[in-house]
């Protein structure tokens, strides 16, 4: 049987891969950093035009067979490619002056890799194409981790994220497969329909360990706490724009995975799925949160932030424990809130690494929070973009983007009848600020040492600049992300 | 369009005075404060010459502006003014321009008044916005709007343990405002609809009555945090002594006044039924607030922190008084609000003038003002002796009439709690007397035998309050006659029926 596919649909993911192998030809013909990164760029930027437009067309879907399609272009799908397109294209930015000591053709080469599993991802309908296209996000990610030469911390991040990633695919795929050998399908809606239909199913204990493990091989991807403890490490040793990456791009695609298999593969199984879901986010908040208390480093802080904000993002999710919190309507309450809170972090969380960066000079890591003391006088704008950003994570006037995010959230969980979460995350918010606050007040501290002023590269400037005002923007006008969330056909 | 201008005006020059040079920036700041003050006695007038009968609506704003903003979250951009909070907006944007006029002349150690002058625009934005928000959800983002620029002030201007203070004071009233946001977001999935007119004039249909008291109890932590109400107070007595005169002046003039606003408008208003099944807890708290307040002042040696414990006490007889639910009560706390936001603004600016010329705030160590400095003693003890309620002065009422409301509820309960309430009243006349004492009696402290003249600054910043105190004293009428309607509507028209009793 010959299949046709519908290479209009496919064309953002031929983009993206195109960008990736264009970025190889161009730095073995000209070897220019800036030539790479051009083209890394303007691919970048293609590939988010053509998902946008791929988007607003009618739906296409490709690779289909009787049991359903594996490749679907909608608007969920085009939303994601957008964001991941966006996503790559800021982080490339921000890695220019970490590009003068890193090789310029790998590390575009693999982000735009990195790019090409994320916006295949959004489009993916069954498992096997939702793991392969998370692998191809996640791979490029472990060499870009350890590319920092002569860094021990660099090394040992690498090696961590690769081999607890590699064992979280195992686990995933493990679950898959059992999936597969107890229903006989592997696309979403087979799935769906066949856990839906077989009531035996339901005496079976396989049945339930392939559920957990699917989703708990998907939580070390968000990291969620207990399978998070691969990121401080990785987040520290990486280059800080690859830190950047990984807490927003990798995140994104961890919590992409996770809404498509539980919300749309393992629908009928959502009473298993979401007490696991709700656990996992209130340990993931409260854990990364009350760690996140007691660093001294930037990015390890960073890193336990966004550990904590993963419990925030997965919360909507944690609904579907009770009864109250599946019904239709609750459910796709509680998904256009993850989708929507996923899309303000990454805005503010952008908008945080960006500014670490602007502030460490050349290619240098994060360094200690105390390095930062007196930037406030030194770079008034940027530690203005920092505070901004980071009082966004905490969730407070004037990051109104941040303040939305928790109030579509905790909305979300009422909304589902699941009170008790919304007070957990309340709570963790106040523990939150606590560190935010406290990073926040640093660079307004006395400066130690003479002044020394950190000339900031345009790009990096031109990308704060981006994140700070796109966060400006949906912070005033929030219903703009929470159209686009609603334009998610999952739970529907 | 006034209603916008009152906020839109400090919002854009908090912006505008950061950007301009330090001199200059402090004089525009002033005078966008001027500007707002004004704009905000235009609130005044009535939009809607004919409003409809009572009964028809609880809630009847004179002027009222409803816009969507955004709707995926039932936000609206819906503001009015009443007589319940009208009062109250005028007292912000009075205390803002007063500690505005104040930093022309005295900027704290720290420097950059031009930053501290658009901080306290910003925070009028946040108070101000809260006090005309009439939806639930608006009113929560005003709500915390105020949260870090308030921390920001404590933390760079305030005295030495101003780090921690400031981190304690954001914390707390962070806590407060999250349990704010579960309790705005419980009636709005109970009801659907986040409008506090249409939630009033319902009495909150729609939720059980197990939702209701949830609802109320989510609020009323949230707003007592804020008040403060023992024994969630503690952020209080830190943040005043650390922040700065102005800081202390706007934390203690305006920004309580958002949790027993937000009491009386919010909790009381939307979810009545809850409201009346705590009201008990809440008026033993508000009284426990009152004694201990009050014991905890008598045993004080330091200037600044008796005078945040006083607030203690004070907004004790506040909560009291909208813990009886009756409308003698919750005009009582009406006037009270204001009353001690003039009378403790007008305390704070003269501890830091004392503590500005002596260098210390240790009562043990002060003495002998009126030798000295013969004015400033005679109007701290004009601010005491109003502050400790004597009758003609602004105090007198709220504190009066919170005790008589407690009276009219009647039953044991009640009774007590109004005979301890005035047992405390009667303590907050011993230490007040005790400061004058320690103060301004006696021989003269060598912390104060020089003390320099009042400045132009000082006098002007504190005319209005002292003239205040004494008219809203005089003539309570002026802040309850336009609170009569919208209180008589509050306790009569919802569920709370058993006053008539």
């Amino acid at each position: 049987m010959v299949q046709s596919v519908d290479h209009a649909a496919l064309l953002p993911t031929y983009l993206a891969a195109g960008t990736a192998l264009l970025v190889l030809l161009v730095d073995l013909a000209i070897a220019r950093r800036a030539a790479v990164l051009t083209v890394a760029v303007l691919g970048a930027a293609a590939t988010g035009v053509a998902a946008v437009v791929i988007g607003r067309g009618v739906d296409r879907s490709t690779f289909c067979t009787a049991a359903g399609c594996s490749y679907v272009a909608d608007d969920t799908g085009a939303l994601l490619a957008v964001l991941f397109a966006g996503l790559t294209l800021v982080v490339l930015l921000l890695s220019v002056p970490a590009l003068r000591s890193l090789p310029a053709g790998e590390y575009c080469f693999l982000l735009a890799c990195a790019m090409t599993g994320g916006v295949a991802l959004g489009f993916s309908r069954d498992l096997i194409t939702l793991i392969v296209s998370l692998e191809t996000l996640t791979l490029p990610l472990y060499i870009l981790v350890g590319l920092r030469r002569r860094s021990i911390g660099s090394a040992e991040g690498a090696v961590t994220f690769f081999v607890i990633s590699v064992v979280a695919t195992a686990v995933t795929l493990l679950g898959a497969a059992f999936l597969y050998a107890l229903t006989g399908s592997v696309h979403f809606g087979g799935l769906r329909a066949a856990l839906a239909d077989n009531a035996a199913l339901r005496d079976i204990p396989l049945t339930a360990a392939a559920v957990v493990l699917v989703l708990v091989g998907l939580a070390f991807k968000v990291a969620a706490v207990p399978f998070h403890a691969w990121a401080p490490a990785a987040y520290d040793g990486a280059p800080v724009p690859v830190a950047a990456y990984l807490s927003t791009a990798s995140k994104l695609g961890g919590v992409v995975a996770i809404l498509y298999v539980a919300v749309d593969a393992l629908r009928p199984w959502l009473d298993v799925a979401g007490p696991a879901l709700a656990a996992l986010a209130v340990l993931t908040m409260t854990v990364g949160n009350l760690v996140a208390l007691r660093q001294r480093r930037m990015v390890r802080l960073l890193a336990w932030s966004s550990v904590a904000q993963a419990g925030y993002i997965l919360a909507p999710l944690g609904a579907f424990a009770l009864a109250g919190g599946r019904t239709d309507e609750a459910l796709s309450l509680a998904v256009a809130a993850t989708i929507a809170y996923t899309v303000f972090y990454v805005v503010m969380e952008l908008g945080a690494f960006g500014a670490v960066i602007a502030l460490r000079p050349g290619d240098a890591d994060g360094g200690e929070i105390a390095d930062y003391r007196g930037t406030a006088r030194t770079h008034p704008w940027v530690a203005g973009a920092f505070v901004l950003a980071l009082v966004g994570l905490a969730g407070l006037p004037p990051g109104l983007a941040g303040l939305f995010a928790k109030v579509v959230v905790v909305r979300s969980l009422l909304g589902g009848q699941a009170g008790w979460l919304a007070i957990v995350v309340a709570l963790n918010a106040v523990v939150g600020l606590a560190y935010y606050v406290r990073v926040a007040a640093t660079l307004f501290g006395p400066t130690t040492e003479t002044e020394k002023r950190v000339r900031v590269p345009w790009a990096v400037a031109a990308a704060l600049g981006a994140a700070t005002a796109v966060a400006l923007v949906v912070g005033f006008a929030p219903q703009l992300v929470l159209d686009a969330a609603a334009l998610s056909q999952l739970g529907r | 369009m006034i209603l916008v201008a009152v906020l839109a005006i400090p919002a854009v020059f908090a912006v505008v005075v950061a950007l301009l040079g330090d001199r200059i920036g402090r004089i525009v700041g002033t005078a966008a404060a001027t500007l707002t003050f004004l704009t905000s006695l235009l609130l005044a007038v009535r939009d809607d010459p004919d409003p409809l009968p009572v009964g028809g609506r609880a809630i009847q704003p004179w002027q009222e502006l409803n816009v969507p903003w955004v709707p995926g979250l039932d936000l609206r951009f819906h503001l009015g003014v009443d007589g319940i909070s009208y009062p109250l907006v005028v007292l912000t944007t009075l205390l803002t321009l007063l500690c505005c006029v104040y930093t022309l002349w005295m900027v704290p150690d720290a420097g950059r008044g031009r930053l501290l002058t658009a901080l306290l625009l910003v925070i009028e934005v946040g108070i101000v916005g809260t006090f005309l928000a009439l939806d639930l959800v608006l009113f929560f983002v005003f709500f915390e709007v105020v949260l870090l620029p308030m921390y920001a002030v404590i933390a760079v201007w305030g005295g030495e343990g101003r780090r921690h203070a400031a981190r304690k004071f954001v914390l707390y009233t962070l806590f407060g405002s999250v349990l704010l946001l579960v309790g705005v977001f419980t009636i709005v999935a109970a009801t659907g609809t986040a409008d506090i007119i249409r939630l009033t004039a319902t009495s909150g249909a729609g939720m059980s009555r197990t939702t209701q008291l949830v609802a109320f109890v989510l609020l009323a932590v949230a707003f007592a945090v804020k008040s403060p109400l023992w024994p969630l107070h503690t952020w209080l007595p830190d943040a005043h002594t650390e922040a700065p005169t102005v800081g202390s002046v706007i934390l203690a003039g305006v920004l309580l006044k958002m949790g027993t606003y937000g009491l009386i408008r919010v909790a009381v208003g939307v979810t009545p039924d809850g409201a009346a099944r705590v009201a008990p807890v809440l008026g033993v708290l508000a009284v426990a607030a009152i004694l201990v307040g009050s014991l905890v002042c008598l045993a004080q040696t330091a200037l600044k922190r008796l005078i945040a414990y006083s607030s203690v006490g004070h907004m004790g007889f506040v909560l009291l008084g909208i813990a009886t639910l009756s409308a003698v009560g919750i005009q009582a706390a009406l006037i009270g609000n204001i009353a001690h936001g003039l009378i403790t603004g007008l305390l704070f600016f003269l501890a830091g003038a004392i503590k500005d010329r002596a260098h210390t705030g240790d009562l043990t160590r002060l003495g002998g003002l009126r030798e000295t400095a013969p004015t400033l003693a005679g109007i701290l003890g004009f601010a005491a002796i109003a502050s400790l309620g004597l009758p003609g002065l602004a105090g007198f009422w709220g504190e009066a009439f919170a005790v008589v409301a407690s009276f009219q509820r009647g039953g044991p309960l009640w009774t007590v709690l109004a005979v301890a309430a005035a047992i405390g009243g009667a303590v907050t006349a011993a230490y007040f007397l005790r400061l004058l004492r320690k103060v301004t009696h006696g021989p003269a402290a060598p912390s104060v035998a020089s003390m320099p003249r009042l400045s132009p600054a000082e006098f002007v910043s504190w005319a209005p309050l002292i003239v205040l105190t004494l008219v809203v004293g005089l003539l309570p009428a002026l802040v309850l006659g336009m609170a009569f309607d919208p209180v008589w509507s509050l306790t009569y028209d919802g569920s709370l029926v058993w006053f008539s009793r």
